[in-house]
């Protein structure tokens, strides 16, 4: 069962590590296709693109048995956190920009017309509104990521899956051990978005419908 | 006197938007407390001058003064914006807020005013457009009337030196039309300087000190409203008057 | 480096051809499935009694917050303790399947209800039974509505069909296990193993090697004894 918490543990820390990379990207290349000019757009558009459509395991594929054939050598776990980080920044910039976007180009005029400068209108106006359309898609991709994080098992990281695999090779009980993980992940989704709704719904504003943003 | 009497002095600007060109040299100024309407048909270039006036859009050539800072070649464009008041025809209230925050936002963030400065003076433009109990809903609870009423406390809230009104009324069902035009009328005799896009001829008729009639990019005429209505000098500003007359009315006033 | 990928590609065509074929027949195998018990899950959520919809939502909300590899590999090493067994390959479609399911019935199920609200009274008022509603006015147009998602379903399923290389992977793994420890050879087989690791990803390709094969029988001989034992 030790063995099984430090499992989850490494999961929950690819994870984490996996959405911070992604947000770190996402952030500043949302900014960029919002904002930035035409060929920044293109590039972001390319990045998108190619990393949203190679699957997972394929990345990380690329980035652990790949990139030492060009002399970039890493160990399974940054690998997998900076293949699932890439990808993650994705589509959590296209989260972003999605939610930038729906938000009505009268609010950053009106905070123009205040005297506000560009960053303070993003700042005050327009994050505070696009925070909460992103909230729900991203506790979605938070959960993405979570799964995705099995992904690791496939170079060898020793997450949750493995950990369990572990075990079974000297437990024989494979039914039993699969069956908890399943367990512990579900466990580990659903908290996570009973938690996140109940911030959206703490967040709420009357008559400002985020649904109809998304849509 | 001197030209610096003017709060705002526009010569000879030009805008154009592709091979589409908007505005063919307008001249025109403005003096303190005046309330000046501008009318013409519609895609004449009347929002976009107030657009180009601060600078949400820049214009081709020409230059703006106020007061005598030459706002086209102004570097700190963001203080000065924050002296000129603006108000939209679709409102722009910020979803997020209640009006009572939407009239503080911008003495608090632009002009780093404490808050409790803020929601004091917040409470007296509210006070002043009579929406004080709705202080604290948000824009969504709010009838377009209302939010229009908001829109103008928060550009009061700047202490602008001069309100731009972008058809403040356009987008407002008739029945509450009346409720915004008597507060602009209130900001009118308080003697605020005002220029007004808009088709609410009774409003520009009654109140206004100066109308101006624009066409295709040009300043066809400008006058008092009595000079306008009675007898313009311009085949084209009396037909068109007559026609929005027929239209929207002569108003109550 | 670009010669290399050349020469690859120009050498290796066809097994990449059959690596892609094998990708497509999988997703196609899952979508279709999928589609169908997915419309099935998002009615019987909708219009049955409480106590179904509590289940199909129970099995949805499971299906949605687990990993599908972890799903799969329910199926592929603990089915067998029930004396259940199924290849790596039936593993994994089963799991696209059960997951393609899930998803598509929450997205049916949002297409039901917004079709739902005015079709159905409409259609009541016609004088149709509920049941009569359900199949000739809210299906036809449910399906319609659904149509877009299949894009995105497909692309997510064909991306998610890599997963069956790990799974393929464990398949090998542990018939090397079993051989090495027979004939006590780790260092070639493990060889072996490794190479196939990079070069093929058909499982089926690695099982036809002649060597293996035979072994293979012996092993699961072998492991039919021991759970008897």
């Amino acid at each position: 069962m030790p063995l099984l918490l430090k499992g989850t543990l490494v999961t929950i820390e690819i994870t984490f590590l996996t959405l911070a990379i992604g947000m770190l990207i996402a952030v500043p290349v949302s900014f960029g296709q919002v904002y930035g000019p035409k060929w920044g757009k293109v590039l972001i558009g390319i990045y998108e693109k190619v990393l949203r459509s190679i699957p997972g395991i394929v990345i990380l594929f690329l980035i652990y048995y790949g990139l030492p054939r060009v002399g970039i050598q890493m160990s399974p776990f940054l690998a997998c956190v900076i293949g699932l980080g890439l990808r993650s920044g994705a589509y959590q910039s296209q989260i972003f920009r999605g939610a930038i976007q729906s938000i009505d180009s009268t609010q950053m005029r009106a905070s123009r017309s205040l005297g506000m400068s560009k960053m303070q209108g993003f700042r005050n106006v327009i994050f505070p509104q696009a925070f909460r359309v992103a909230l729900p898609p991203w506790a979605n991709e938070f959960t993405i990521v979570l799964k995705d994080s099995s992904f690791a098992y496939a170079l060898g990281v020793t997450e949750l899956l493995r950990q369990g695999r572990y075990i079974i090779s000297t437990t024989y009980e494979p039914m039993l051990i699969f069956l908890t993980i399943a367990a512990i992940y579900f466990v580990i989704t659903f908290t996570l978005n009973k938690s996140l709704q109940a911030l959206e719904t703490k967040l709420i504003i009357p008559g400002f419908d985020i649904r109809e943003k998304i849509q | 006197m001197s030209e610096n009497k003017h709060i705002l002095r526009v010569e000879n600007l030009r805008k154009s938007f592709g091979d589409n060109v908007v505005l063919k040299d307008v001249s025109f100024t403005m003096d303190k407390g005046e309330t000046k309407v501008i009318i013409g048909p519609s895609g004449t270039g009347k929002s976009t001058l107030l657009t180009c006036i601060n600078q949400l859009v820049k214009p081709d050539s020409g230059t703006i003064y106020l007061k005598d800072i030459n706002v086209t070649k102004a570097e700190e464009m963001n203080k000065i914006r924050a002296r000129i008041g603006f108000v939209f025809q679709d409102f722009g209230l910020f979803s997020h807020l209640t009006a009572m925050r939407n009239v503080m936002i911008g003495p608090v963030k632009v002009q780093k005013m404490n808050k409790e400065d803020a929601k004091n003076l917040a409470y007296e433009e509210l006070k002043r457009v009579g929406l004080l109990e709705h202080a604290d809903k948000y824009p969504a609870q709010l009838s377009g009337g209302q939010k229009q009423r908001v829109g103008i406390a928060r550009a009061l809230a700047m202490q602008p030196e001069l309100i731009l009104f972008d058809e403040p009324t356009s987008a407002l069902d008739p029945e509450l039309i009346g409720e915004v035009l008597a507060v602009m009328k209130d900001l009118a005799d308080n003697k605020m300087t005002m220029l007004i896009v808009t088709h609410e001829m009774g409003f520009a008729r009654t109140v206004s000190d100066e109308i101006i009639f624009m066409e295709d990019g040009v300043i066809v005429e400008q006058g008092t409203p009595e000079k306008l209505f009675k007898n313009p000098e311009h085949k084209r500003t009396g037909e068109f008057l007559f026609k929005l007359t027929e239209l929207y009315g002569e108003g109550d006033e | 480096m670009f010669n290399n990928i050349v020469e690859i590609v120009v050498n290796h065509w066809p097994d990449f051809l059959e690596g892609v074929g094998m990708t497509l027949l999988m997703a196609m195998i899952a979508m279709s499935l999928g589609t169908f018990f997915g419309t099935i899950l998002a009615f019987l959520k909708v219009y049955s009694n409480k106590f179904v919809v509590s289940i199909v939502s129970g099995f949805i909300e499971i299906i949605r917050g687990t990993p599908m590899l972890v799903q799969i590999f329910i199926f592929y090493f603990g089915l067998p303790v029930y004396g259940i067994r199924m290849t790596a390959f039936g593993a994994c479609i089963l799991g696209f399947i059960i997951n393609s399911s899930a998803y598509q019935a929450e997205y049916t199920r949002g297409a039901i209800q917004s079709i739902e609200q005015n079709q159905m009274t409409a259609a009541r008022s016609l004088g149709m039974t509920r049941n009569q509603s359900i199949f000739s006015v809210i299906l036809p147009q449910t399906i319609k509505r659904a149509i877009p998602a299949w894009t995105n379903e497909f692309i997510y399923l064909l991306k998610y069909t890599s997963l069956a290389y790990i799974v393929g992977a464990e398949e090998l793994m542990e018939k090397a296990k079993v051989i090495a420890s027979r004939n006590f050879l780790f260092l070639k087989i493990g060889k072996e193993t490794g190479n196939s690791w990079y070069g093929n990803r058909q499982i089926k390709k690695i099982a036809s090697k002649q060597k293996l094969k035979k072994l293979l029988k012996k092993k699961e001989k072998l492991k039919n004894m021991k759970k008897v034992a």
